[in-house]
């Protein structure tokens, strides 16, 4: 059995992370499909899939709740379109002492500015569909596409983010009745403060202390989901596949990512490579250039000249492979080659199965 | 089109597009077109990812300018200088610079542009952006080419100026949301150049970015850069063996397979390439730049060279951009 097969049969969740444009989604679809096809009741959470992968999953629309594929496979497929308000607004009402503390806090600017727009907050959101979907044990392979995030390791680090803004001195000092405020606060921080407001406006430090008086009380059930979620992620039923694409910049934040992942002792159980070049026979570029310039102007020349190209980059490609190889060994590299279209049907997500599982290879 | 006219619409290029499509590496061969032609120019990065100082040497950028490509040479090109901008260091410009440098260091220490940028998201971009302004009203070069963070953050990037709008009523953070809302929308100081590949999913995502950016912004839109584009290599229809003949050669055993295999592999993508080239065509009235796919998986200086001329010679063929 391939390793690729060995993860998807035994573990629990896998957790999709690389670079953008790398073919994430795809691939968090196909090992969710092939989930299914072995067997297992699979629900695949995407952030941002191009519409007619979407299409094809039947998620025309965003919907937080998982939506199930039908298809001919003896386990069952689900796919979720992550919405990251709703998901904020359920855990907010989840932790609210009353529907009325619940309200104060939806209603608050500042808390829709968090929960819409703040970077981060939808790689938290991310982490906590997982946590959700894995305490529900409807499913028994969670398979997580992680947003292409501008800080590679956000969705790992977004949990803790919230409670550390919680722990803001500035916050505390905020959170002060006025006149305790006033009285247990130095100069030099009144200063500071007003400085603040002079910056951003003091009605958005009016939104933030009314936001944290509202949240009063909840920061404990934040705090601790926080940490369930991490060590959700430590779990030797989570596994972490890397997906990249041969290209340099892809590969130097594969390598990047595969530095934090082993910082936050988590580790890359797969890597697979995605848009390879085919290679057309041994031999080296400058051989088939050399013989194209010796054949001047002929049909010949130009079919040397044609091979030598790919020869190159796929030589290229190859030795941006090596360094990401080394760096994440002994995890197994997958190769998927450049397919003649974009994936965006289930026959599809099948055709890339059969790289990913190894039935097939990808010329080298 | 004259390339220096091209150069000159606006002192400001947003470059935009989808991750891995090649944004850096055509920010670069717009920067150096524009300095062959005599423009002195300034790449700003600000995603921090140090693709640019990868591409072509030398060591990281920092937020003090540098030169990326010295100019000279025969044609007398100016300078590539480059730079990146984070918020952090914008911020503390700007409190420096508004007589509040005493408090500055701890501000940004202590985490509170984290806990500002909380209350009001935005802001860190904003700050970015209102460093762009400065150097584009200042003129701090001919061009100003901004290599701008992957497409969904494009638009929220530039989003962040009427997002601010809408959260913060006073002080200086709107007022410097109003002016970069002004540069933004004003076409004779800032346009956008998208930036994607002949391929399904980059075609369809440029086509929402461009909606987006022209009309929720209202960015003014430039031609739009279809990066890797397969150079175009006739008879590749031809039987290897054939071709072998008539060339009064011989090939190997095996040979013809692997020559035919790889011939039948480019004619293939050519095909898929055009087609998608003209879906775009079909969807976004703007017109196209064409960039050649380089055959090599690192970039260096000679390739973007390359890129540049390549460049030239698709603005020169485009009818006047208004």
């Amino acid at each position: 059995m391939s390793e690729i097969a060995a993860l998807v049969e035994g573990r629990r969740i896998l957790v999709c992370c690389g670079s953008g444009g790398v073919g994430k989604t795809t691939t968090a679809a196909v090992l969710a499909l092939e989930g299914a096809r072995r067997g297992r009741r699979a629900v695949v959470v995407t952030i941002d899939p191009a519409k007619r992968l979407a299409d094809a999953l039947g998620m025309e629309s965003l919907s937080n709740t998982a939506h199930q594929i039908e298809g001919d496979w003896s386990g069952e497929l689900w796919a979720l379109m992550l919405d990251t308000k709703s998901t904020f607004d359920a855990l907010v009402a989840k932790y609210s002492a009353s529907p009325e503390q619940a309200e104060g806090i939806l209603a608050n600017r500042f808390y829709r500015n968090i929960a819409g727009a703040l970077s981060g907050t939808q790689e938290y959101m991310a982490m906590e569909k997982l946590y959700e979907l894995n305490d529900e044990e409807r499913f028994d392979l969670i398979v997580v596409d992680t947003p292409p995030t501008r800080n590679a390791l956000d969705f790992i680090d977004a949990p803790r983010r919230l409670t550390r803004m919680l722990d803001n001195r500035i916050f505390r000092w905020l959170m002060m009745p006025t006149r305790a405020y006033l009285r247990a606060v130095s100069v030099a921080t009144q200063a500071f403060l007003r400085t603040i407001s002079r910056v951003v406006g003091s009605e958005v430090i009016q939104d933030v202390v009314n936001f944290f008086h509202a949240f009063e009380g909840m920061e404990e059930g934040f705090r601790g989901r926080a940490q369930e979620v991490l060590e959700l992620l430590g779990d030797d039923r989570t596994a972490f596949i890397l997906v990249t694409s041969p290209r340099r910049d892809a590969v130097e934040e594969g390598v990047f990512f595969a530095e934090k992942l082993t910082e936050a002792h988590l580790d890359v159980e797969a890597l697979i490579v995605n848009r390879i070049h085919p290679r057309f026979g041994e031999g080296m570029p400058e051989t088939d250039r050399q013989r194209a310039t010796t054949l001047g102007d002929t049909d010949l020349a130009r079919l040397y000249a044609n091979r030598a190209d790919f020869r190159q980059i796929a030589d290229g490609e190859e030795r941006h492979m090596e360094t990401l190889t080394k760096r994440v060994a002994p995890a197994p590299v997958v190769r998927v080659p450049f397919l003649d279209s974009d994936v965006h049907d289930v026959e599809g997500l099948g055709e890339v199965a059969r790289y990913l599982l190894g039935t097939e290879t990808a010329a080298r | 089109m004259d390339p220096v006219e091209f150069c000159s619409l606006a002192r400001l290029v947003i470059v935009a597009g989808k991750g891995g499509v090649g944004k850096t590496t055509v920010s670069a061969a717009l920067a150096r077109m524009a300095a062959r032609h005599g423009l002195s120019t300034l790449i700003i990065e600000v995603e921090g990812k140090g693709g640019l100082a990868a591409a072509l040497g030398g060591e990281d950028l920092r937020y003090s300018e540098r030169v990326l490509i010295p100019g000279g040479g025969t044609e007398g090109a100016a300078d590539v200088k480059a730079r990146t901008l984070t918020p952090d260091d914008a911020l503390l410009e700007y409190l420096t610079d508004h007589g509040l440098k005493r408090i500055s260091k701890r501000l940004v220490q202590t985490g509170a542009l984290d806990v500002a940028s909380t209350a009001a998201p935005g802001i860190k971009d904003i700050l970015i952006l209102g460093k762009v302004k400065q150097l584009e009203r200042a003129g701090a070069a001919d061009l100003i080419v901004l290599d701008a963070p992957a497409a969904g953050h494009a638009v929220s990037f530039l989003m962040s100026a009427r997002g601010l709008l809408d959260a913060v009523r006073v002080g200086p953070v709107r007022a410097q949301a109003e002016d970069v809302l002004e540069l933004l929308t004003d076409a004779s100081r800032a346009r956008v150049v998208l930036v994607t590949l002949p391929e399904e999913t980059p075609v369809n995502e440029v086509v929402e970015t461009a909606f987006s950016l022209e009309d929720k912004v209202g960015l003014k839109l430039g031609p739009v850069v279809v990066n890797g584009v397969y150079p175009q290599l006739d008879g590749l229809d031809v039987d290897a063996i054939a071709a072998a003949e008539a060339a009064g050669t011989a090939l190997r055993p095996g040979e013809a397979g692997s020559l035919k295999a790889a011939a039948q592999f480019r004619a293939r993508r050519q095909e898929l390439q055009q087609e998608q080239i003209g879906r775009l065509a079909e969807a976004l009235p703007l017109p196209q730049l064409h960039l050649p796919f380089i055959f090599r998986a690192d970039l260096g200086p000679p390739d973007i060279d390359v890129l540049a001329d390549a460049l030239t010679e698709a603005v020169q063929a485009l009818d006047h951009v208004a």
